[in-house]
């Protein structure tokens, strides 16, 4: 549902799902190499709790609830003021408190974190992406009708 | 704006574990003081003691009442949402657990959930605080989890707190459980404890 | 009635360390890893994923560790870790539609939009063991540059042509069942059976499919689609205002169509059983399509007569932990009702010898 709001959060939005859909091991290694880590303090210390994942009766019928999945979530304060909060599957705390860091820093300096740590996250999902598509690609059946012949 | 979000427990397994001890034991022994845990930085109309029951004791899963003056606060409406997940309800007949600031924001205890003839534990545990938890009127207590009879004298109950009192024992199995709080500590008056006036 | 027996605690002591020492098995052979569990035991992960109702591949692989291979005492384990946890809240429900397709059939169109994409199916395989797959040199798979075909449900092409019951008017102000919070009171609504058949045991559920086919409640089912791939999981976050991806899942979806000759109120079409699990577990998501829609006898006002269709006996019995708790709970002792037992028997027999004498 596009609402004004929506419009307004989408770019952060954007970034948030970038980082809880990239794995632990390349948002670790990216962050890594980023210069000017912030000095920041735990608003909310990272913790893990459930998520109650709802599914659709018939696929696009009345919601119901379908099972639990382990969420990790953190909440920071950057230096400069600005609060970052993290969210993603998994019971992985270190990559919520990350992903609530650079939540923090995105708010402060868009561009450069869209340039050296989204955007490359974002290409990682496109191409494994592709890769599992080719992948299935390959099983799709190609059918062909065989005409009888008159023997 | 960002104020909210600070506070909730420095140690959250720790300390909630600590004042739910303090609660329990609150309600197992009435009309006992129990100490809650040191007073965390909260809205200030919250207050230390409500603030640390409110964090051992909701949840996602529990609707809370709250009364007028902290409802309208969005100080303490935020802090709550941020740190608990609690769904505050409107209706006190909807509330797992009400709190209130003040006796004079408390509605009648008979107008919370009293729970069922089945089901009596779900009716709501209401959080009151009171000015202090001595030096009022003295009031006497008996019943289970006290020996003979004990003594609270709690300054700032509702001013027809016997009555309602006593009515709500009358519903027993069903009613309300009470939780009174001041000076960073805590009074339990479960459903089952008799008060009577004087000595 | 339970007896409070003393006096087993070195005994007990002793058990755990003999069946840590069984799990752990011959030393001199290498540990099993968690990861090697989620790479290579997959579905057994996602067994213990979806009945144990916990989306973690680490946490089902350690269960499934610690319960030497036992799934249901793996799943026993997954449960009981869920209480543990606090609860954040409820996702937006998952939309499959624009699922990342890993496989895709469908035996009610062969040449449909999207394709017919096997996926790692065991489908077309001999079933026959095959002692070289212990060979590490397994090659990369074939992959196929294609443009990605959108795959719209089968249930909507049919639906279009108004021949298939629509998915219903979602009312949203009606609060979603848990089973999870409330106890389950019957008759029960749609979505708590489909919570309770999601995470029911496959071979209950499996069993009552294959009876409805047997004819035990006849409902005369097609395989609409099924649909295995991963989806996005997005959730309301109070502090941001607005809902974020918290990354993705697998299920597995499966869309039964069974017939239905119509009614005073609806025209004859075809109706649905909806199967979905977490990961790829086909088999449990077409037997709860085949529950799911034996279920439905009672919206359709179809007799109920078989049981797939009684609504209690499945749904009461579906949950493994529960009925290996009712069944294991036997081992717990019951000495005084058995001596009980004992004192019967022996009156009876010995009343049964006096006859015997009184006759002779």
């Amino acid at each position: 549902m596009q609402t004004a709001s929506s419009n307004r959060n989408q770019p952060r939005k954007a970034a948030l799902d970038t980082l809880a859909t990239a794995p632990s091991r390349a948002l670790a290694d990216l962050w890594d190499r980023w210069g000017d880590k912030p000095v920041y303090t735990k608003v909310r210390r990272p913790e893990v709790g459930l998520v109650m994942v709802r599914g659709r009766a018939g696929g696009g019928g009345a919601p119901f609830n379908l099972g639990e999945a382990s969420v990790s979530r953190a909440t920071v304060r950057i230096a400069s003021g600005q609060v970052g909060h993290g969210y993603c599957l998994g019971r992985d705390l270190e990559k919520a408190e990350v992903i609530a860091i650079i939540d923090a820093l995105w708010q402060r300096e868009a561009a450069a974190v869209e340039a050296e740590i989204i955007a490359p996250l974002r290409e990682l999902t496109r191409v494994s992406g592709l890769k599992k598509q080719a992948e299935a690609a390959a099983t799709k059946v190609d059918f062909f009708t065989m005409v009888r012949g008159d023997n | 704006m960002d104020t909210i979000l600070e506070g909730g427990f420095s140690s959250p397994v720790l300390n909630s574990q600590t004042a739910f001890r303090a609660v329990m034991d609150a309600l197992a022994n009435p009309g006992t003081v129990q100490k809650l845990i040191a007073p965390q930085p909260a809205p200030r109309r919250l207050g230390p003691e409500l603030v640390s029951i409110l964090l051992t004791l909701s949840d996602h899963d529990s609707p809370i009442w709250l009364d007028d003056n902290l409802r309208g606060d969005t100080a303490v409406t935020e802090f709550i949402a941020f740190h608990t997940g609690a769904p505050v309800v409107a209706e006190p007949g909807r509330a797992m657990f009400a709190f209130a600031s003040a006796a004079a924001a408390l509605p009648r205890l008979d107008q919370f959930n009293l729970g069922t003839q089945e089901y009596p534990d779900r009716s709501t545990t209401i959080v009151l605080a009171v000015e202090a938890l001595t030096g009022g009127e003295q009031l006497v207590v008996s019943g289970p989890g006290i020996k003979d009879h004990d003594h609270i004298n709690l300054v700032g109950l509702p001013e027809d707190f016997f009555a309602q009192w006593s009515a709500n024992r009358e519903l027993f199995p069903r009613g309300i459980d009470l939780l009174l709080v001041a000076d960073g500590a805590v009074i339990g008056l479960p459903r089952t404890t008799r008060i009577s006036e004087g000595h | 009635m339970y007896v409070a027996v003393k006096g087993g605690e070195a005994a007990i002591s002793n058990a755990h360390a003999l069946l840590a020492d069984r799990r752990r098995g011959d030393r001199a052979l290498p540990a099993l890893r968690l990861d090697q569990i989620i790479e290579q035991l997959g579905l057994a992960v996602d067994r213990a994923m979806g009945e144990g109702s916990l989306y973690d591949k680490e946490l089902a692989a350690l269960a499934l560790v610690q319960a030497r291979g036992d799934l249901i005492e793996a799943i026993f384990l997954v449960r009981a870790y869920r209480t543990t946890l606090p609860r954040f809240g409820y996702s937006r429900p998952i939309d499959t539609g624009t699922m990342l397709i890993e496989r895709r059939i469908s035996a009610t169109f062969k040449d449909l939009p999207g394709g017919q994409v096997l996926g790692p199916t065991f489908d077309y395989t001999h079933r026959l063991l095959d002692p070289s797959i212990v060979d590490d040199d397994v090659p990369a798979p074939v992959t196929r540059d294609a443009e990605a075909e959108p795959a719209p449900r089968v249930t909507d092409l049919l639906g279009r042509q108004g021949l298939m019951e629509p998915d219903g008017q979602t009312d949203p102000q009606r609060e979603v069942g848990d089973l999870t919070r409330e106890p389950l009171e019957f008759p029960l609504d749609r979505d708590l059976r489909l919570q309770a058949l999601a995470r029911g045991d496959e071979g209950f559920l499996l069993a009552l499919g294959y009876s409805t086919q047997r004819g035990y409640g006849r409902t005369h089912p097609f395989v609409g689609e099924i649909r295995i791939g991963e989806v996005d999981v997005e959730f309301e976050v109070p502090e941001l205002g607005f809902a974020v991806n918290l990354g993705r899942i697998r299920v597995t979806e499966c869309q039964m169509v069974n017939q239905f000759k119509g009614s005073a109120k609806i025209p004859p079409q075809f109706t649905r059983g909806y199967g979905l699990v977490f990961g790829q577990a086909e088999r449990k998501a077409m037997a709860m399509s085949l529950c799911d829609r034996a279920l439905r006898a009672r919206e359709f006002g179809e007799d109920i007569v078989a049981p797939a269709q009684d609504e209690e006996f499945v749904i009461a019995h579906s949950d493994n932990v529960q009925a290996t708790g009712f069944v294991e709970h036997l081992k717990l002792p019951h000495y005084v009702d058995f001596q009980a037992e004992l004192d019967l028997i022996r009156r009876m027999r010995a009343e049964h010898e006096g006859k015997q004498e009184a006759a002779e």
